[in-house]
């Protein structure tokens, strides 16, 4: 298969593939910085290029609940958020999971308010890692863009069944024009294939009428919660079925995580999204002068393989993680948390460290990383390192 | 409790049986009762159409349906019949709203 070799912002690759999956319904609002996602789709709508039926609702509230309707008749859906829209649909969000509607959302990471601010952290999406979807993060346009193809094939498995978050980074992904590879249309098309209607039910389907999202209280609540949880169990292998087929049609090959110069690590770093970019020219430098450190980058964030990061960081002698969001009053932001409940029990774990970074959009740049690596080189010599700290911010 | 386990229920918590609350009993909290009062009835139905759930009960078996009284499993004891109910016969209602006493 011969792909085509372009420039095109994360958004502009995200509308691109999902054009490509040719989705029957696509309930829209605007917030910065998915906007431009959702224009370039329209684009494609108004260019007849996909035959898609935008619904422009009046809030993320009304487009996850359109989605919500539209999937429960068993259309392919997608609608996508930020930040304080993903805020405002937090009630249908959960109900999208617990329905087991395979809903597509990229959403374009941003911070929340207050005080009100556009740029990329990870708080919008850490807020919803309880609430049933699949989280997938984005490094670069390139993830976003192949992510935003694989998600359908997940989210509509008869095994999963369950909606898929597409996360990349506000601005820093969704309005840099990055090179890319995309399939032709028709090539994308065979990958994605028609949404196969015998999984699940559908409210059109007359002639077995159904009663969705009735009062569920004491006596089978639990119930459905633990059969959502078992959907979450089965999903990573079918995400790696999924990322190998692709891996083979495409030679870009995804893993639940990326694991870049661990090898023989003494210090691994842990980060989701762009800034793992960045961490990964410090590390060549880093290497060039015989520091032996290396990287793990997160991209499926939920369902969280913990066992998968307990083997891949059990090695290091210290891990430090970095969290582009935080947990007030926590002990340490989502991802370190996670990671630090992995690799407990763990013979000879190794040290821990968490660093809260790039709020609202704070520049992290490669010198942070570097004076993050110098402390991890003090926590092996036994210098005393607290828990958590922070990264470029005044104090 | 139901006996039914997860592997055993539908995906999503999606409900296949038509008319099943019939099975859900939910009729035990009330403060306040319907009472049937049998003459005063000119069977107009009302009740049976307000009720919120199914806790009127009918017979269709003559030529014309009559209201024959409650199911109280399914009464929460709301008076809706009671505000609805006409008093056509005599000036006076068919269903009157009472303390639920034991």
């Amino acid at each position: 298969m011969k792909q085509l070799y372009v420039g095109l912002t994360g958004n502009e690759a995200v509308a691109t593939a999902f054009k490509q999956a040719r989705p029957h319904v696509a309930p829209a609002f605007p917030i910065t910085p998915q906007t431009e996602m959702m224009h370039k789709f329209a684009d494609f709508v108004a260019d007849g290029a996909v035959a898609t039926e935008m619904i422009l609702v009046e809030s993320e509230h009304s487009a996850m609940s359109a989605a919500v309707g539209s999937a429960a008749t068993g259309a392919r859906t997608f609608t996508a958020t930020s930040s304080a829209g993903f805020a405002l649909m937090w009630e249908v969000v959960y109900i999208a999971a617990s329905l087991r509607l395979p809903i597509c959302m990229p959403v374009v990471n941003r911070a929340l308010s207050g005080n009100i601010n556009i740029h990329n952290d990870h708080s919008d999406s850490m807020g919803g890692r309880d609430a049933g979807w699949i989280q997938i993060f984005c490094e670069n346009t390139q993830e976003a863009y192949d992510t935003a193809l694989m998600c359908w094939r997940i989210a509509e498995h008869k095994d999963v069944r369950l909606p898929v978050m597409v996360n990349y980074d506000g601005f820093i992904i969704s309005h840099t024009s990055e090179s890319l590879h995309i399939l032709p249309d028709e090539d994308a098309w065979k990958f994605i294939g028609p949404k196969d209607l015998s999984n699940g039910y559908s409210l059109l389907d007359v002639e077995n009428p159904i009663t969705v999202g009735p009062l569920d209280l004491t006596d089978y609540y639990f119930e459905h919660k633990v059969s959502q949880m078992e959907a979450h169990l089965r999903a990573p292998k079918v995400i790696l079925e999924v990322f190998k087929e692709f891996g083979e049609l495409t030679g870009r090959h995804y893993d639940l995580f990326e694991e870049y110069r661990t090898e023989d690590a003494e210090m691994i770093l842990v980060i989701i999204g762009s800034t793992a970019g960045t961490a990964k020219d410090v590390i060549d430098e880093q290497r060039e002068k015989g520091v032996k450190v290396g990287l793990l980058k997160p991209r499926v964030f939920r369902p969280f393989p913990a066992v998968e990061y307990a083997k891949a960081l059990g090695n290091a002698k210290v891990v430090g993680v970095m969290d582009k969001s935080v947990s007030f009053g926590g002990h340490g932001g989502p991802l370190f948390t996670e990671i630090r409940s992995a690799l407990y029990g763990l013979e000879n774990a190794p040290k821990i460290h968490n660093w809260i970074y790039g709020l609202g959009g704070r520049d992290t740049g490669t010198d942070q990383i570097v004076d993050l690596i110098g402390q991890l080189q003090n926590s092996i010599k036994g210098k005393k390192t607290e828990d958590v700290n922070l990264l470029g911010v005044r104090l | 409790m139901s006996t039914i386990k997860t592997k055993d229920l539908l995906e999503g918590g999606i409900i296949r049986d038509a008319g099943n609350a019939a099975d859900f009993k939910t009729g035990d909290w009330r403060s306040n009762v319907p009472q049937f009062v049998e003459e005063n009835c000119i069977h107009c139905m009302f009740c049976w159409i307000y009720c919120p759930d199914t806790a009127v009960a009918i017979d269709t078996s003559g030529e014309k349906t009559k209201m024959t009284g409650f199911i109280f499993d399914h009464c929460k004891g709301c008076g809706i019949c009671a505000q609805h109910c006409p008093p056509a016969a005599k000036g006076k209602a068919a269903i009157v709203m009472v303390r639920e006493e034991k």
